[in-house]
């Protein structure tokens, strides 16, 4: 086992509490390439991990206003312009009648912001991931909870970061590596 | 702890100072995890299911058999006159559209008023939202008589240079529930990834394990991804909202807009979303009762789930019931005799049948949920949504037929019957909504795993408890 192909260390709990207090120590040391997984969403552990607000309402601000400003375009313009044709008397741009189709598009634009934009941020799907080959990591979608920090990390150390995971009160510290190969 | 100790307690009972327990039988999140994920991994396929799907899959195929004859012969196969020119075609759209609501309705309304047995039964509704709204969509494509163009409903530039009239309320509907489709699909998929992912770490075989590893797209549970999947759900949540609200009431303005006595009301957008909501409770309720009795699921979706939802159905019924008490009201009181006509001729003529079923159905039945005895007592609620539906299916049909077949002119009126094809294509879309059903509940996670654990007590860092058991064995 070659220390180049090192991707981090993990360490397990088997209930949430003691994740909290793990998660809020890693952060005291001053780790930043490192990650709390859980089956669910845990409430509080962002705080104790310090993750900062994310972009993402932003991209969907930016889906809605595209989807409203599309929508009012195309329907000025195939209506107005580009095919103008009386029906009813209605005039052939007026926003009562055209309300309903901008306000669809703007919440589909604004949901694909959310949808995709979720996605992207996230950097999914990745379908590999060297966590994938640790054997007890599959419990990480049933009732386990894990802690790794990445062998990038500028302060990792792969005795003292052990050493230190191992006072954290998991149940056990392993190390993963980049493939399954070695 | 002792499974057998809580499955007994009685969660319908509130006590304000105690949250209610939402998950009974005394579960750990290893216990869930394996209870929703067999049902689809290890146990075997029931005989029931096969047969069951072969009677839907044979119902589908009537289905399709119909259609493909609609498209050979043309309209004329359905029992459609003039002036009835909208028949079960129109009906059948808005009872599976409406059906459709109850799933966005639990999923995000309810999400952001923090109703947290909501997590027990959101999954299910949403699929079968999607279902629902699939079986709609199937009516208006193929009532447009020349179904070869029917994407002159989309704004695709065609051979004749023309483009959809956006005026027109039928095409605000193209809209409406086409986005309303889309993104009840994605929030409903988005889901259930983390599902997924505990689908495809349990899964034995190697096709099962990738086929489910696609779709959970690399899951790893990381806190980092679950913070900003909280937010996109929460944003979807904040934007299925309205459009739940506009879709039935874009279905609504097909009717108001129109010139009718009977459908130019004002009172239909917010008197069709109540009635969309109540049949929807209705039809999830119908199907859930057996679900999660034959798959062993009563801990999860438990009498109380199950006594809040008749709640609702509660409300909404009496939102529909005083809707048809205004409609009347204003009809009398507005005095235009053409109105008054419409709705003394909806109640006392050719088709009082229809509607006193459907006030029997829809205002009677809902109020007997006032009784906390009936609210909790499985078979006699099962039957009530079987009312509810058959009652829903009633109303439209009331106000889509009984407005029409008598108009302005005495000369034309006429007495509107379906045919074979009408009543085979509707039973045959009950058969392509329970194929799909089926097949959602033998192969997906029918219960939203990761969201039910959130709520457990095991899942607060700050429970009172200190030795908080989280399913290490």
């Amino acid at each position: 086992m070659s220390k180049g192909n090192l991707y981090g260390l993990l360490t397990e709990f088997d209930n949430v509490k003691s994740l909290m207090r793990a998660a809020e120590q890693v952060r005291a040391k001053g780790f930043q390439n490192w990650d709390a997984h859980t089956p669910f969403a845990v409430h509080g552990l962002d705080k104790a991990m310090g993750i900062r607000g994310t972009r993402l309402p932003w991209l969907v601000l930016v889906g809605g206003i595209t989807g409203l400003s599309l929508a009012t375009l195309m329907q000025w313009w195939m209506n107005a312009v580009d095919y103008k044709f009386i029906i009813s008397g209605k005039p052939f741009f007026g926003i009562p009648a055209n309300i309903p189709v901008m306000f669809e598009i703007t919440i589909l634009l604004s949901a694909f912001g959310a949808f995709f934009g979720m996605w992207v941020l996230n950097d999914l799907p990745k379908w590999y991931h060297p966590l994938f080959t640790n054997k007890r990591f599959a419990r990480v979608t049933q009732d386990r909870f894990f802690i790794v920090i990445e062998a990038k990390d500028p302060q990792f150390d792969r005795t003292k970061t052990r050493d230190f995971l191992a006072t954290l009160g998991g149940l056990v510290v392993e190390e993963v590596n980049e493939s399954a190969e070695d | 702890m002792n499974a057998s100790v809580n499955d007994q307690l009685d969660n319908t009972f509130e006590d304000p100072e105690q949250p209610t327990e939402l998950v009974l039988g005394g579960h750990d999140f290893a216990s869930i995890t394996a209870t929703v994920a067999d049902i689809a991994l290890e146990r075997k396929t029931p005989l029931a299911w096969w047969l069951a799907i072969a009677f839907t899959g044979g119902l589908t195929g009537i289905l399709f058999l119909m259609i493909g004859y609609l498209f050979i012969k043309g309209v004329g196969v359905w029992g459609l006159n003039n002036p009835v020119s909208w028949g079960w075609a129109i009906v059948n759209f808005v009872f599976w559209v409406g059906i459709g609501h109850a799933g966005t309705l639990i999923s995000a309304i309810l999400f952001l008023l923090r109703q947290k047995w909501r997590t027990g039964i959101n999954r299910f509704a949403e699929a079968m939202t999607i279902f629902a709204v699939m079986c709609a969509l199937i009516f208006p494509g193929i009532h447009v008589g020349r179904v070869w163009v029917v994407y002159w409903l989309f704004p695709i530039p065609n051979y004749q240079a023309m483009w959809p009239n956006f005026r027109s309320p039928l095409l605000w509907d193209v809209f409406a529930v086409g986005t309303y489709a889309i993104v009840s699909m994605l929030f409903w998929y988005m889901g259930m990834v983390p599902d997924l992912a505990t689908f495809r770490d349990r899964a034995k075989g190697k096709v099962q394990r990738a086929i489910y590893g696609v779709l959970a797209l690399g899951w790893t549970g990381s806190n980092r991804h679950w913070h900003r999947y909280e937010k996109a759900y929460l944003l979807l949540a904040g934007l299925a909202t309205p459009l739940v609200l506009s879709v039935h009431s874009v279905v609504s303005f097909d009717f108001a807009t129109a010139q009718l006595p009977g459908w130019h009301t004002t009172i239909f957008p917010p008197y069709f979303v109540a009635g969309a909501v109540f049949s929807g409770f209705a039809m999830v309720g119908t199907i859930l009762i057996p679900v999660r009795h034959w798959y062993g699921l009563k801990s999860i979706i438990t009498l109380h789930h199950l006594e809040n939802m008749n709640k609702i159905i509660l409300a909404t019924g009496s939102m529909v019931g005083f809707a048809y008490a205004t409609e009347f009201f204003i009809a009398w009181y507005g005095g235009n005799p053409n109105e008054s006509f419409a709705f003394v001729n909806r109640a006392f003529g050719p088709y009082a049948w229809a509607y006193w079923i459907m006030v029997t159905c829809n205002v009677i039945t809902p109020q007997l949920f006032w009784f906390k005895k009936i609210r909790t007592t499985i078979p006699v609620m099962w039957v009530m949504y079987i009312f509810v539906n058959i009652g829903m299916w009633f109303e439209r049909f009331v106000i889509t037929v009984s407005s029409l077949n008598r108009d302005f002119l005495p000369s034309s009126w006429a007495y509107y019957n379906p045919t074979i094809v009408d009543i085979l294509t509707f039973a045959g879309s009950f058969g392509l909504f329970f194929t799909l059903v089926l097949l959602f509940i033998r192969f997906a996670p029918l219960v939203a795993i990761a969201e039910v654990k959130s709520v457990m007590p095991q899942a607060d860092p700050h429970a009172p408890d200190p030795s908080v058991d989280g399913g290490a064995k």
